[in-house]
């Protein structure tokens, strides 16, 4: 393990700017190499990536590889996985941080696997032992229900983290570090996927994952009728619908919109769950949230247990009756 | 068109969570008392996944099971819902790895059985929820893998695949052999049959040993683990709710949009 310096976050980014689990990644890595004493690491894969760099190092980055090839335009495992690879031998961090998305859920195992390590996935939680060295992996298990905390001794040390759960620095323009560029050195034959189409869901409104407040439907809704109800206190708190998975799976919402474990972690300041059991999946997705208020008619859900304001009964007499008052206190 | 999937049974996920008990002393978790183990959800939905591939243009569909004291009528579901062959892992030596010790165990006998054009893993256990098994037996049989498919589509020797992503789906196209990971969003499973349920009745699954497949037993089960579980625990949730109360439901929403108003919160 000596051989092995160095942390290293994976950055991905969202039109043209890093995104936000990254400079999250960035945050956590910080410390992490600070406890180690050792340097913070990003590597970027793209085409045309110019920039990207320079914002990892505001955000706390000493070091930014960046490989930059027409070949990884579009991520793909037979692509992503040899750039990485080259770059890990190349660099030999100690540690690896990729973010809990769906580029991470496929990239981390397949380099994990190549690289003859392991990666704990969807960690909530990242410490240096101070014993040890190793770096300690907490994640959530069993759907929520549980949570485990892992070390492995084979490097690198790879985990992928869960959104939300890492706090970015404060973005500093004047912070120094350097920027190297590495060949992708693809051999284009050996990709066996073609990337055809990118379908893009829009939703109208704010994105779930960035609103303050998130009103979301569980199976008791019924119908996408429902959800438009619940559009409307959306519209007027401005904030964002969300679904537990039933009414994904039924097509009253898309499945853009699903909170939970599968879907989107969400920690907005306002979670108000309708009609929603609070199943463990569920409160994986939306447990960070600083004020969770529910709706629902049996007074022994789960979800009570996870909210802070509850009113027990029928949600179609409730909410028709709750959004009149408080668009009348908001419109004072 | 050959087909393996690969099933886990688990703790049923949906159990209350009022039942999900640890036990701290060594870190494993009690089964709840009453509760019957379950085929993973996901796994449900891959097997559905390889039926409607054999429904449209036939083939054979073995699943694959790696496990101790497998449930029979939980494992035997995928014949009941349409698949042919049934391969349990069943052996002390196969257990208590981590993801890559599961995998590699589930690709060598996936080496053993042979022919296959495409082989189907749920996108992740309901149990440890690690998404992993899947790209490890992809990469340990030099496969390309596509993960959280919600549609396939077969057409001249290649898959056309609907990948779910954060905000819709892509499509990719990959040639076979490959490794699918299907999600939820496929679809839901199918019933099996009262007719399927009785063929697998009958039917008698095989069972390997560590010794039936071909493989270094320093890469199995627990032996195999890169991975060391310190602890396993459960959150503590703090806090307290507030119930709102009024004369009438909506007496009680009106409530508590003052109280929210008053807490600040809104
Ligand atoms: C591996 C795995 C991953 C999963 N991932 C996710 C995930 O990411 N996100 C997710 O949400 N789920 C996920 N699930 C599913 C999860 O386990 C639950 O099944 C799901 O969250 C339940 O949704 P629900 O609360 O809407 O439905 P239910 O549990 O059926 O609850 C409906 C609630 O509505 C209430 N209700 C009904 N009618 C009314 C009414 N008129 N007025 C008031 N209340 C009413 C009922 O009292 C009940 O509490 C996952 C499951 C598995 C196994």
């Amino acid at each position: 393990m000596a051989d092995y310096k160095g942390v290293m976050v994976y950055g991905e980014s969202t039109d043209g700017k890093l995104a936000a689990i990254t400079t999250e990644l960035l945050g956590c890595g910080r410390k992490l190499a600070d406890d180690l004493g050792q340097e913070l690491y990003a590597v970027i894969l793209g085409s045309d990536i110019n920039g990207l760099a320079q914002e990892a190092i505001a955000f706390g980055a000493d070091k930014v590889f960046t490989v930059d090839d027409p070949l990884l335009k579009d991520y793909q495992s037979d692509s992503y996985t040899p750039v990485m690879e080259k770059v890990v031998k190349e660099v030999m961090p100690e540690i690896i941080l990729l973010g809990q998305t769906s580029l991470g859920r496929d990239l981390a195992p397949r380099l994990a696997f190549r690289l003859d390590t392991a990666v704990s996935m969807d960690c909530i939680d990242l410490s240096i032992d101070p014993e040890s060295k190793l770096m300690l992996q907490t994640r959530s298990v069993y759907g929520g229900n549980a949570q485990a905390t892992f070390t492995s001794e084979s490097s690198p040390q790879i985990a992928t983290v869960r959104a939300k759960t890492m706090s970015s620095m404060e973005r500093d323009d004047s912070r120094k570090g350097e920027i190297i560029t590495i060949e992708a050195g693809l051999d284009p034959s050996a990709i066996r996927t073609k990337v055809l189409e990118k379908v893009i869901e829009e939703v109208e409104g704010i994105k779930i994952e960035d609103a303050e407040v998130v009103v979301a439907g569980g199976r008791g809704i019924g119908s996408e009728e429902g959800f438009k109800q619940l559009g409307e206190l959306a519209k007027i708190l401005n904030g964002a619908v969300g679904a537990s998975r039933p009414p994904c799976d039924n097509g009253w919402i898309s499945d853009s919109s699903q909170v939970g474990l599968t879907g989107k972690i969400v920690s907005p300041n306002v979670y108000i769950a309708v009609a929603v059991s609070g199943a463990s999946q569920h409160m994986s997705g939306c447990s960070g949230s600083k004020n969770i208020i529910a709706i629902n008619r049996d007074p022994d859900a789960n979800i009570f247990k996870a909210s802070h304001y509850g009113v027990v009964g029928d949600w179609k007499k409730i909410l028709p009756a709750f959004t009149s008052k408080v668009k009348e206190l908001l419109d004072k | 068109m050959n087909m393996v999937v690969c099933v886990k049974q688990v703790i049923d996920p949906e159990a209350p969570p009022a039942s999900f008990k640890i036990n701290q002393s060594d870190n494993t978790v009690v089964p709840p008392s009453g509760i019957p183990p379950v085929l993973s959800p996901f796994d449900e939905n891959a097997i559905e996944a390889a039926l409607q591939i054999k429904d449209a243009q036939g083939g054979k569909i073995t699943a694959v099971s790696l496990g101790i004291n497998l449930l029979r009528d939980v494992v035997k579901k995928p014949l009941s819902m349409g698949a042919d062959d049934l391969i349990l892992l069943e052996d002390e030596a196969f257990v208590n790895g981590d993801s890559l010790s599961t995998a590699y165990a589930l690709a060598m006998a996936i080496k053993k059985i042979g022919e296959y054009d495409i082989i189907f893993c749920g996108r992740q256990a309901a149990d440890w929820d690690a998404g992993q098994v899947g790209s490890g037996i992809a990469e340990i049989l030099g496969l390309p893998c596509v993960t959280l498919a919600k549609k396939i589509d077969i057409t001249n020797g290649k898959a056309r695949i609907e990948r779910v992503t954060a905000d819709g789906y892509e499509v990719i196209e990959v040639s076979l052999p490959a490794l699918i990971t299907v999600s939820n969003e496929f679809g839901e499973p199918r019933y099996p049959t009262i007719k399927g349920i009785m063929a697998a009745k009958r039917k008698q699954p095989i069972v390997w040993k560590a010794a039936d497949i071909e493989s270094e037993s320093s890469k199995l089960g627990a032996t195999g683990r890169r991975t060391k579980l310190l602890k396993l625990f459960q959150p503590v949730r703090e806090g307290e709710c507030e119930i709102i109360e009024g004369e009438s439901p909506e007496e009680a929403a009106v409530n508590l949009a003052l109280k929210l108003r008053e807490a600040k919160v809104i």
